[in-house]
């Protein structure tokens, strides 16, 4: 497995910080959102800020870029296999 | 005695964990989007009663938690032990007051007779009931793995203080913060769907 030292690559502390007041500002909008917005894309809107500040964690808190082709792939899989759960449950549920 | 320090090996490990855990969660996940789609209205209800401040607050606390477990994990790697502990134990820390916050929350449940199995909810409409067990359960088991998360932190500071974590040596501390993290992912998720998108 090839593996590039995290050392070159992780943030410093002004970095991490910047993530960090990211992560509090999409918290921020996400709220104002759900207070302002009533329309249809309310869940989607949601659930959209939630995977890129997740998205963010990833990177640069859990250094998956780093972590090697077999977690990059593995976690791929995982969130495909969930996202197959999700589809065929919606398929009956809605469909039935 | 022989150490075996495989990092690319036990990295890979803690994340073949790291995936149950998203399955464990991402199975609840459709739980609630099932009843959800079945019982809209009584969720809206049910989910108009959780308190968002707090929600929201618990929401910080946990990211920056989030930034104090990387950020030690750095400091620890530029050899900055005394830095590394400090931002540990305040991950400890934010951590406890996140499960102080969610016991008084539960609290105010309680005492509005909302619990599994109250009369109150049991006479209740039956999707708000549902909703209920969903927020209890998934809150819970959340809050079980923030109290694990802060029991496995305070053993690698101390394994830190002790100098058996290094800079050179932090697979322990690494795959800690992993966990971690991946407990505040959860609740990135949690949050809009309990206190944001009802």
């Amino acid at each position: 497995m090839t593996e590039k030292p995290a050392e070159k690559t992780a943030l410093s502390l002004p970095g991490l910080l910047g993530v960090l007041a990211a992560l509090l500002s999409l918290t921020g909008l996400s709220i104002a959102l759900a207070h302002f917005y009533e329309g249809p894309l309310r869940v989607a809107a949601a659930l959209s800020i939630a995977a890129v500040k997740t998205g963010l964690v990833l990177v640069f808190f859990m250094h998956i870029r780093q972590a090697g082709k077999a977690v990059a792939l593995s976690f791929l899989a995982t969130v495909a296999t969930l996202a197959v759960f999700i589809g065929l449950t919606f398929a009956d549920i809605l469909y039935r | 005695m022989h150490e075996n320090n495989d990092n690319a090996g036990s990295r890979l490990g803690m994340w073949l964990f790291l995936y149950t855990e998203i399955m464990l969660f991402g199975g609840l996940f459709i739980l609630y989007s099932v009843y959800y789609s079945k019982y809209p209205a009584e969720f809206a209800a049910a989910g108009g009663k959780l308190e968002l401040p707090l929600g929201a607050l618990n929401t910080g606390l946990l990211l920056l938690s989030s930034f104090t477990a990387a950020a030690s994990i750095e400091s620890l790697r530029k050899g900055a032990q005394r830095a590394a502990l400090g931002l540990l134990g305040s991950t400890v820390l934010l951590g406890l007051v996140f499960l102080f916050n969610k016991y008084l929350e539960w609290s105010h449940k309680f005492a509005h007779g909302i619990f599994p199995g109250s009369e109150t909810l049991l006479k209740g409409p039956k999707g708000e009931t549902v909703f209920y067990g969903l927020y209890f359960t998934l809150t819970g088991l959340h809050a079980l793995h923030v109290f694990l998360g802060c029991a496995v932190l305070s053993a690698c500071w101390v394994l830190v203080l002790k100098g058996r974590v290094t800079g050179g040596r932090m697979n322990l501390l690494e795959n800690t913060g992993l966990y971690w993290h991946l407990v505040d992912i959860v609740w990135i998720f949690l949050f809009p769907l309990f206190y944001l998108i009802l």
